[in-house]
């Protein structure tokens, strides 16, 4: 096994097949097995994929695209939000908003018009900022420009301000808090604490069909296989390697001639517009966007996915949303109260055993097979001293 | 006048040259400073050479970082002037843009981006186009690959190119962080204790690399090991709470008076 993982020629293969096919292979062909699965096999065999499992698997994928935009601005640039639920959460809602107005005069009060909590609370018209919500195009603007304009308002400010560390990490809390608060109010005109659900159909197509279920599951793996390779250019281009700087030295940076807050501002954008369509794929899975997403609980949960999964690799933030997910869909059907404790405790677990996170054991565990480069040619700083003119120049 | 309203002073603060007919390239003049209510610079005035090696010295609280952070843009002086040559005025630009216009600084910890390699420390702070645009969409041209081996010659890292910083030795980090300011071709580079935790003959390379800079850039040295500034120093400027106490050669200031008084004096004292 050793020998053949040293040979020249699959180490070409390790080296040319980098983390961004890898992933891309693994969702592809998971995606294709569930579907495949979920089709060709009859309920009750045993290679049978449920209805009920490939939406528990396509809300993984959108936690997991969650987790991927907190890595982004935390793992990469160092910005600890604790506010990420809320981008997810505006997407869900503008997601919601289109949905609801599919229901049409399918809903209880048969209003063609108005939702049901409208027709409820005896509005008369949609406010304003409910136009043109049952236009697709206009809902699909509205997932990217809705968490994307919060994130410039909230960035630009905070970090003009220097804003940085511990301070925002809270003001990111009470950002996520205030919507938590103002989205409960049946005067914001988004379902007050009920929110938005009894949802019919996406795009003319029924949401309890099983066809639509995994159409949904299949878009959600695309979407996040888009968004990981956007990540992926990113950190991997010039830029990637600025917001890298800006997290270690963010003073260094600007005396190099940098304006760090645009650099910041601008992933932070960008990582919301991810947050926000994860949040905007959840909706129509899960069938009800409420101000719950809001709950601070909610972000803080999204950060420890990635910590457990191991920040900073992209990779890992996937691999962590998804196992913790998974857990936490186990554990809670056999101890719901149990699970905070949980998760509080593998936090910590983690952060004490394993600081880089799932990701960082394996790395671990690949430097043992086959050591990186630089670890192989110790002698590399004598050879530098010879190369330098000016010792040269002192030794004759 | 430099800086636009729609917060792109990029390509004017780049095609900005200083004005240095006069033979300066830094006018520091009646500068005061004051951090709730102590002087840390008072009614300062210094003027750098073009191409010139200046040593600042002074003891600890004489102003000599508050004075690199004035000129850098960190810290906005209560009063004063400072310019870069003769027309650009430093107090209206910001960091980045004071960076951009062709000052370098060198900080008293050495400040490198530890979790990138060596090479891309260098590349990232090569001179050109800041914005966030050409960053995400940047190729490394032939030229800019070219500079950046100079640098990494000049400074003696070739072989650690690609370690990541972090792993360097502290020695090894000041270099860099020098190197990184070379790359960006900066007019008047300030170097804030280069040689503080390097052992004797890192010290020596050291001094020979500033001394072979000046000429072609400007070079301002704060540095409080004194045969390090004897073996470099053209022209010593002694700081003293917030002003110039004196100037001159070497041999000038270790004659003077005031000079052997504060500074000197406890020194041997």
């Amino acid at each position: 096994m050793n020998t053949l993982l040293n040979s020249p020629n699959v180490k070409k293969i390790t080296e040319k097949m980098s983390s961004l096919h890898f992933v891309i292979a693994i969702l592809f062909a998971s995606t294709l097995y569930v579907s495949v699965c979920n089709l060709m096999f009859a309920e009750g065999s045993l290679l049978h994929v449920s209805d009920y499992t490939v939406s528990l698997l396509g809300k993984y994928l959108c936690y997991a695209l969650l987790a991927l935009a907190v890595d982004l601005v935390w793992g990469y640039c160092g910005i600890l939000s604790l506010g990420h639920g809320a981008f997810f959460a505006l997407g869900g809602y503008a997601m919601g908003m289109y949905l609801m107005r599919q229901i049409g005069d399918r809903g209880v009060y048969g209003n063609p018009e108005l939702p049901d909590f409208m027709v409820f609370l005896n509005w008369t018209e949609l406010p304003w900022y409910w136009a043109g919500s049952d236009n697709a195009f206009v809902m699909i603007l509205l997932v990217f420009a809705g968490p994307g304009l919060l994130a410039f308002i909230f960035g630009t400010l905070a970090f003009r301000s220097r804003v940085s560390g511990v301070y925002l990490s809270i003001m990111t809390q009470a950002m996520t808090y205030a919507l938590l608060l103002s989205f409960f109010r049946n005067e914001m005109g988004f379902g007050g604490n009920n929110g938005l659900t009894d949802f019919k159909e996406i795009f003319g197509f029924s949401l309890q069909s099983s066809n639509t279920k995994l159409a949904l599951f299949m878009a959600t793996a695309v979407m996040l296989a888009i968004g990981y390779a956007i990540s992926h250019f990113i950190v991997n281009s010039k830029m990637g390697r600025v917001v890298t700087a800006i997290r270690d030295s963010e003073d260094r940076v600007r005396f190099v001639g940098y304006k760090p807050q645009h650099y910041k501002v601008w992933i932070f954008v960008v990582s919301a517009m991810l947050a926000g369509v994860a949040g905007a794929l959840y909706v129509p899975q899960v069938g009800i966007i409420n101000p719950g997403e809001f709950s601070p609980l909610n972000s803080i949960e999204i950060v420890i996915w990635v910590a457990i999964g191991g920040r900073g690799t992209l990779y890992g933030a996937l691999v962590g949303a998804i196992v913790v997910s998974y857990a936490k869909t186990r554990f809670t059907a056999i101890m719901p109260e149990a699970w905070l404790f949980g998760l509080g405790g593998l936090f910590v677990l983690v952060t004490l055993l394993l600081p880089k996170g799932l990701a960082g054991l394996v790395t671990n565990l690949m430097d043992k097979i086959d050591p990186p480069a630089t670890e192989k040619k110790p002698s590399g700083s004598d050879k530098s001293k010879s190369d330098d003119p000016t010792l040269a120049a002192e030794n004759k | 006048m430099i800086v636009d309203k729609h917060g792109s002073p990029l390509s004017s603060v780049d095609n900005l040259k200083p004005d240095t007919r006069h033979g300066m390239i830094l006018y520091v003049e009646d500068v005061s400073v004051s951090f709730d209510g102590f002087k840390a610079l008072n009614d300062l005035n210094l003027y750098i050479g073009d191409g010139e090696l200046r040593c600042l010295i002074g003891a600890n609280g004489a102003g000599k970082t508050t004075l690199m952070d004035v000129i850098t843009g960190k810290t906005r002086p209560d009063k004063g002037k400072v310019s870069f040559g003769q027309q650009i005025d430093l107090l209206e630009l910001d960091e980045s843009e004071i960076a951009r216009a062709g000052i370098g600084r060198k900080f008293q910890k050495p400040t490198v981006f530890e979790a990138l390699s060596v090479f891309e420390n260098i590349e990232l702070s090569l001179s050109g186009d800041k914005g966030i645009w050409s960053s995400l969409f940047h190729k490394l041209s032939g030229e800019q690959q070219d500079k950046i081996d100079e640098v990494l010659q000049t400074i003696g890292l070739t072989a650690e190119q690609h370690y990541p910083a972090g792993r360097l030795s502290h020695g090894q980090k000041q270099w860099l962080e020098i190197g990184m300011l070379l790359a960006a071709e900066p007019r008047l580079l300030l170097v804030d204790e280069p040689v503080a935790g390097m052992t004797a003959q890192e010290t020596e390379r050291t001094a020979e690399l500033l001394t072979s800079l000046a000429g072609k850039h400007s070079v301002v040295v704060v540095e409080h090991d004194m045969a390090f500034v004897r073996s470099i120093a053209r022209k010593v400027t002694v700081l003293h709470q917030g002003t110039v106490l004196a100037e001159g050669s070497m041999d000038e200031i270790q004659e003077n008076k005031d000079v052997r008084e504060v500074y000197l004096g406890e020194e041997e004292a």
